[in-house]
């Protein structure tokens, strides 16, 4: 019992430690990302937690904004990008291949 | 006092609270008045206070009539009061906690659920099956959490009142106050009572008590979202005072006499509790909170010439940190627990009184791929001073076979210390006696060993949600199974003079089936249809038998139509439940006298609850309703009625309406 409370407060002394660097290891970001329903969000929001270091990934399907919390450590916002546009998905900086953007469901399929 | 004071200082310098669950709840509310989650990956209805408004629903244990998730029963022939069961199981072998903190355990067993006032309820999350291992190792068939309104979601002011054809009156009192843009307060204030005694089936007896019921409730809630800091600090206080028995019962002068049978129950309960959370500042998926709770429940009854009084001082103390692991595709909830119990409860002169304690360490992981398939694998280890150390596992999973079509299964054991009396009190209002057999020992009942029940949950489900007519329809079959390894049998097919306790020698479990239908048949016109079928049988002393008053065969149908609201948010709403009950296997009479048998199942029958709202702005309206509009009313609903001190007096039968049917009507004002 002793044991496992000095994990716990092992564990919240750790995370603590972690959350003082949090430019870093949070680093927050938002960008524009073209999509249209529920299926792109889906896929778009899959693509970003696939690239590791992401940690919370939430598109917005009115306002087609991604928002991402991350570490800066492991990666960053070009990368992420890019893991999108490989599913098909532009963004600012990444374009789509027309095969990635050809395979979309029809409902996914934004204006270009 | 001084106790007390010690309370107060224990509870408040820490205080805590799961806020993720919190902000859940709170997106669903604006959703349907009943809503299931293709998403989540137990196997949970959210019942939002819509859907509360639907029954005559004064309080808690009304409040499920109208869902088919959970059966409203009748606990006896003489306190009025209705019981729960889910997957064919009473309310026992469910978690029932309010806010996440366990709440209907132990001595508020049997009348708990009529101490939490219909409208101080915000939402309430059912989940069939084991459920989370967060809250307790207790839960066996599901969990029921209730929210109550927030004090910052609150309106400043609301007064509903009621009046009932069976001489109940009520009233709720809200204030809320938002004191500053952190700090909020509400104030409940419920009062009920009834007045005249009723005796519809003209046995001598009121089929429902004389009653006097006090409940207060102050809250106070902090946020800030700036630092993250939630917080709340809750204070209730309870009064509840009934009379029952005969018509000519007078409690001053026939008080432990055998001139006529009477029964008063009288309880006083007081409620503290905390909460503090904190989400982590850049780490939205990250937070820790910390809950606590002291409760002390004082009932102290009669029935007849049977004394039982019982107390219980209960602390609760519940650490959850919630995180990630590398994304929030991978979630985790970690923490403690701790239970205290001190139960003063003697039986006549039987002293039974002990004390329980308990800590535990849970770990519950999620994972989620964000799109068709979830996972939740749980597990909790407590160390408790009856039940030993022990292991609680859990799993629950959700795969999205299609679109808008979801599985989901679950698995999980609970574990839990039967409180023989407290639950099964209603048998004190009979010529029953207890007899203790088997491997349980006397002990048991005074508290040395355990009277413990250790069960396994296994649960599927299938949700089909889909256009029929272009009409949005859904789909659900489920079914779940519960078999119990250790069990405190009650077992009535012995003898119609005894209440038979031992621990379980052969087989017990319940299976249960449930298909819903759902159908919008027009925009503010819903159908709701289920079957039910259950299939509860337990090894008693002389041979299987189903567990008496269990109906096998349930149907279950509700019918809600709103008008558009029209100007100034005029509205009329329209509600009709149907509920058939099939037969039901009775405790075992045979022994009795021919007068005094009842046979071996009740008649199947059928019952009809209505309600007409009319809105005549967004701050007034009243509504006007029937139950039980087909008046069935139990056949013989106290045996021996005739002779109440005698050896074939039974109160504790009921399988029906005691109380034929029933009209009330009621108002709802608010200021916004």
């Amino acid at each position: 019992m002793k044991k496992f409370i000095f994990i716990v407060l092992f564990l919240f002394a750790n995370i603590q430690v972690q959350a003082q660097e949090v430019k870093n290891k949070n680093a927050k970001y938002a960008t524009s990302i073209k999509g249209n329903c529920d299926m792109c969000q889906k896929r778009i929001q899959k693509a970003a937690l696939t690239v590791s270091g992401v940690k919370q990934a939430i598109w917005n399907i009115e306002t087609k904004e991604l928002s991402l919390i991350f570490n800066e450590n492991k990666t960053s916002p070009l990368a992420v990008k890019t893991a999108i546009a490989k599913v098909g998905h532009d963004s600012d900086d990444v374009k789509a291949t027309d095969e990635a953007y050809n395979k979309l469901h029809g409902c996914c399929k934004y204006e270009r | 006092m001084k106790k007390s004071i010690i309370v107060l200082l224990v509870i408040f310098p820490i205080l805590l609270f799961a806020q993720e669950k919190l902000d859940e709840v709170q997106i669903k509310k604006e959703k349907k008045a009943l809503s299931k989650s293709l998403k989540s990956a137990a196997n949970t209805t959210v019942v939002s206070s819509k859907e509360l408004l639907k029954a005559a629903c004064c309080n808690l244990a009304e409040s499920f009539e109208t869902n088919p998730s959970i059966d409203v029963n009748f606990s006896d022939a003489i306190t009025g009061t209705k019981q729960i069961k889910m997957l064919g199981l009473t309310s026992p072998y469910i978690l029932i906690s309010e806010e996440n903190i366990p709440i209907i355990r132990g001595a508020s067993q049997v009348y708990g659920l009529s101490f939490t006032p219909g409208t101080w309820v915000e939402s309430i999350q059912i989940t069939k099956g084991s459920g989370s291992v967060v809250n307790g190792y207790e839960s066996i068939s599901g969990q029921i959490n209730t929210e109550l309104i927030k004090p910052k979601d609150d309106i400043p002011f609301f007064l509903n009142t009621y009046a009932g054809s069976d001489s109940r009156f009520e009233i709720n009192t809200h204030f809320n106050k938002k004191i500053n843009p952190n700090w909020a307060t509400s104030l409940f204030v419920h009062g009920n009572t009834r007045v005249r005694k009723n005796d519809m089936n003209n046995d001598g007896f009121m089929d429902n008590p004389l009653a006097k019921q006090i409940n207060l409730s102050n809250r106070w809630q902090y946020t800030n979202a700036k630092t993250g800091w939630v917080s709340f600090i809750n204070f209730k206080l309870m009064k509840d005072e009934k009379q029952t028995g005969e018509l000519r019962f007078d409690p001053k002068k026939d008080r432990n006499t055998t001139n006529a049978w009477g029964s008063e129950i009288n309880t006083n309960r007081i409620d503290l509790s905390s909460k503090i959370g904190y989400v982590f500042k850049d780490m939205p998926f990250q937070s820790i909170g910390f809950q606590n709770a002291y409760s002390n429940h004082n009932q102290q009854s009669y029935f007849g010439t049977n004394k039982y009084d019982i107390r219980q001082e209960s602390f609760y103390g519940n650490l959850i940190f919630n995180s990630i692991i590398n994304n929030t595709s991978n979630k985790f909830s970690t923490g403690l627990n701790f239970t205290y119990d001190d139960y003063t409860e003697f039986v006549n002169l039987l002293d039974v009184s002990r004390k329980d304690n308990s800590v535990g360490t849970f770990f519950e992981y999620t994972y989620d791929n964000t799109d068709d398939f979830s996972i939740i694998l749980g597990g909790r280890l407590d160390i408790h001073n009856r039940l030993g150390t022990f292991f609680t596992p859990r799993l629950h999973a959700r795969y999205n076979l299609w679109k808008a079509a979801v599985v989901k299964f679950s698995a999980g054991r609970g574990k839990r210390l039967a409180n023989i009396f407290a639950e099964n009190q209603n048998y004190f209002a009979s010529s029953r006696t207890f007899t203790f057999k088997g491997n349980l020992p006397t002990s048991t009942i005074f508290g040395k060993s355990g009277a413990e029940e250790i069960a396994w949950n296994y649960g599927l489900s299938l949700t089909q949600k889909f256009q029929l007519f272009a009409k949005n329809a859904n789909f659900t079959i489920d079914f779940y199974r519960t078999n119990f390894e250790k069990q405190a049998v009650i077992d009535l097919m012995e003898s119609a003079q005894r209440v038979v306790v031992f621990d379980l020698q052969g087989q017990s479990f319940a299976n249960s089936l449930q298909v819903d239908f759902n159908l919008e048949l027009k925009k503010h016109f819903d159908l709701r249809t289920a079957y039910k079928y259950f299939d509860v049988q337990t090894d008693f002393t002389t041979g299987r038998f189903q567990r008496p008053l269990q109906a096998k065969h349930r149907v279950f149908a509700n019918l809600e139509y709103a008008t558009h609201i029209v100007e100034k948010g005029r509205q009329w709403k329209f509600d009709f439940t149907y509920n058939w009950l099939g037969k039901q296997q009775l405790p075992n009479t045979a022994n009795n006298p021919t007068a005094d048998q009842l046979g071996d199942f009740a008649p199947s029958f059928s019952t009809i609850n209505s309600q007409i709202t009319r809105t005549f702005s967004s701050v007034f309206e009243m509504y006007v309703g029937g139950e039980n509009m087909t008046n069935y009313q139990q056949q013989k609903a106290i045996l021996g009625a005739s002779n109440p001190f005698g050896p074939t007096f039974d109160t504790s039968i009921a399988y029906a309406p005691i109380f034929g049917q029933m009209y009330y009507f009621g108002l709802r004002y608010k200021v916004k």
